[in-house]
């Protein structure tokens, strides 16, 4: 994969440019954002766009701006660690059922079917209605979503790994199964994988909102671009520019992640391009 | 054929079986008792002691859970805490809200997404083409609720031409209830379209590079003959198939379209059981939706089975 083949492929390098602005966004709201994100000033409230409050201010007069800014870093924390957990959990379990096959596999697909009869809002409505709402107990919900995924995408990747010739050879040589695991199929389905997170990363980001916006997931004072779209719509017939920036936002992130994932998809299997006839 | 059919329809019970006994360890067994997570920390000890009857929470757990299946079996989804009538009545009355939302979405995504499908595919790699790709990136990063809160925006809050929420009962007036439902369905089938759009032009572009294709032309059946007369036949099957998918995904959109929208449906139903902690609408409609969601899944491999037989071998 040459430098020139990525500059080339504009989808990769937009969504590639439009996930970093978000990182460096969310990255700069540690150490400074316009005005702190929780301030209340009632008599500034429904500011509209200025140069002093750049997106204006809300119905208790806080800054829309660094809300955004401090709602990317959970936007992208929830995402980050529920993908992380899906993961970490899933590719293991993955490559187990993929080697071992028999009941192992059967274990496997039963849980996976589990999980996915559960919409992720839906088992977030369970786990909510067991330990109420929070961002912990959505980043739960997503995360046990993803271990479903990346268990069946690493499984359906690795057992095509593992029929080719040289890992057969591997294992016919006497190397170990694990071993051989670590050393030829998981870096042979590492692609996939990354790509997989990317576009899971996405979909997190619009669960973790939906979850938000219905209260259900990160709690106020702490601001969240869903939690954002719930108060605008209270005061959507009076001031309706509130309602567009939080969810604008959650769009441009995802269309960013969801470019960087085909872009990759692409830059990494040239032949998958080919198939899908783009 | 049979073999994978029955097959399928054991791992279906299995599945149903196992979630149910999610549902009822999440909410029964796990939290302690019951009767407490319904009336919170402050209830007085004579009203649990009276709750704790009235949901039978004084009998053993094995003996609560298969009394809760057997009547689920002849409908009996017990009495709702926060409603005091029966939860299938409650369900019964939601449902009419929910089906049709849902129904009309997929109606929907499917007459805009199969046209713009077919048109990207017969101008591939041209303006058309990259301008449905375009509109398929962007339908699939709108999260629905925030399209839902826009589109009440235009079309209710400036143009006027629809409420902004709530529903008109079918049996007042059907036209104003499907009227109450089309920004919602709107809202949920953006996504769903997209997807579909995307799926829709895969599939045609890659049966148009069929031998048979090449031969029909070979043989003067002109561009929309083999399109329309051949090719859209096959093209359909893998559609079919996300299309049965992307219904499982609509019931769990509805679940926050319907809030956005106040919709009485069943998203509605169980958010508020969630809130004000009926752990009896809980259960019953949190099984209820995932069956929905098994059981869509299961009849599209019934359906794939039926019209294309070659995954049967596989099987």
């Amino acid at each position: 994969m040459t430098i020139s083949r990525i500059l080339r492929h504009p989808s990769f390098l937009i969504g590639a440019l439009i996930t970093a602005t978000v990182l460096v966004m969310a990255a700069v709201a540690f150490v400074w954002t316009p005005f702190p994100p929780g301030q209340v000033r009632i008599i500034a409230r429904f500011r509209p766009p200025s140069g002093i409050n750049w997106l204006g201010t809300d119905h208790f007069g806080r800054d829309i701006f660094s809300m955004i800014m401090v709602g990317a870093q959970n936007s992208l924390s929830v995402g980050a660690v529920a993908v992380g957990i899906g993961m970490a959990i899933g590719v293991p379990i993955g490559l187990i059922a993929a080697l071992k096959r028999g009941w192992t596999d059967d274990v496997v697909s039963r849980f996976s079917d589990l999980v996915f009869a559960f919409p992720a809002i839906l088992s977030a409505l369970l786990i909510t209605a067991w330990l109420g709402p929070g961002a912990v107990n959505a980043i739960l919900a997503i995360a046990i979503f993803n271990v479903a995924v990346f268990a069946r995408v690493t499984r359906g990747a690795a057992l095509q790994v593992l029929g080719r010739e040289f890992v057969r050879a591997a294992l016919a040589m006497g190397r170990g199964p694990l071993s051989t695991l670590l050393v030829h199929v998981l870096p042979n389905v590492a692609g996939t994988l990354i790509v997989q997170a990317t576009v899971s990363f996405a979909t997190a980001i619009l669960a973790e909102a939906a979850l938000s916006y219905l209260g259900l997931g990160v709690q106020p004072p702490n601001p969240s671009w869903g939690r954002m779209l719930a108060d605008a719509q209270n005061h959507m017939f009076n001031r309706p520019w509130l309602a567009v920036v939080p969810g604008l936002a959650i769009a441009v992130t995802v269309l960013g992640l969801n470019l960087l994932g085909d872009g990759m998809r692409d830059l990494l299997d040239p032949r998958m391009r080919e198939r899908r006839g783009d | 054929m049979i073999g994978f059919l029955a097959r399928r329809l054991v791992s279906v019970l299995v599945t149903l079986a196992l979630a149910s006994v999610v549902v009822f360890t999440v909410l029964e067994v796990l939290p302690g008792d019951p009767a407490q997570m319904a009336l919170g920390t402050e209830a007085q000890e004579d009203t649990l002691a009276a709750l704790r009857r009235e949901m039978g929470l004084d009998r053993p757990v094995l003996e609560r859970y298969l009394g809760w299946i057997g009547g689920l079996l002849v409908l009996d989804f017990g009495r709702s805490l926060t409603y005091g009538v029966p939860v299938v009545s409650l369900v019964a009355d939601r449902i009419q809200v929910t089906a049709p939302l849902a129904g009309l979405a997929m109606l929907m995504s499917v007459v805009i997404a199969v046209p713009l499908g077919i048109f990207a595919a017969r101008n591939h790699q041209r303006v058309g083409d990259y301008g449905v790709m375009g509109f398929a990136q962007v339908g699939i990063a709108i999260p629905s609720f925030w399209f839902g809160i826009i589109l009440i925006l235009l079309f209710a809050v400036w143009l006027g031409w629809f409420q902004a929420g709530g529903f008109t009962p079918w049996r007042e007036d059907p036209v104003a209830a499907l009227k109450s439902l089309f920004l919602p369905s709107l809202a949920l089938a953006l996504t769903e379209a997209a997807i579909l759009a995307r799926v829709t032009r895969a599939a045609v572009l890659d049966t148009l590079r069929e031998d048979w294709v090449r031969t029909a032309r070979a043989k003067g059946v002109s561009e929309n003959g083999i399109l329309y007369g051949h090719v859209l036949r096959n093209a359909l099957i893998p559609v079919l198939t996300i299309g049965g998918l992307i219904f499982a995904f609509l019931l769990a959109g509805a679940l926050v379209i319907e809030n956005v929208f106040y919709l009485p449906g069943i998203g509605r139903l169980v958010y508020q059981g969630v809130t004000q902690r009926d752990v009896v609408v809980v259960k019953n409609v949190v099984l209820l939706v995932s069956a929905m969601v098994v059981t869509v899944n299961f009849l599209v491999d019934v359906l794939y089975a039926l019209v294309d037989p070659r995954p049967k071998a596989r099987a």
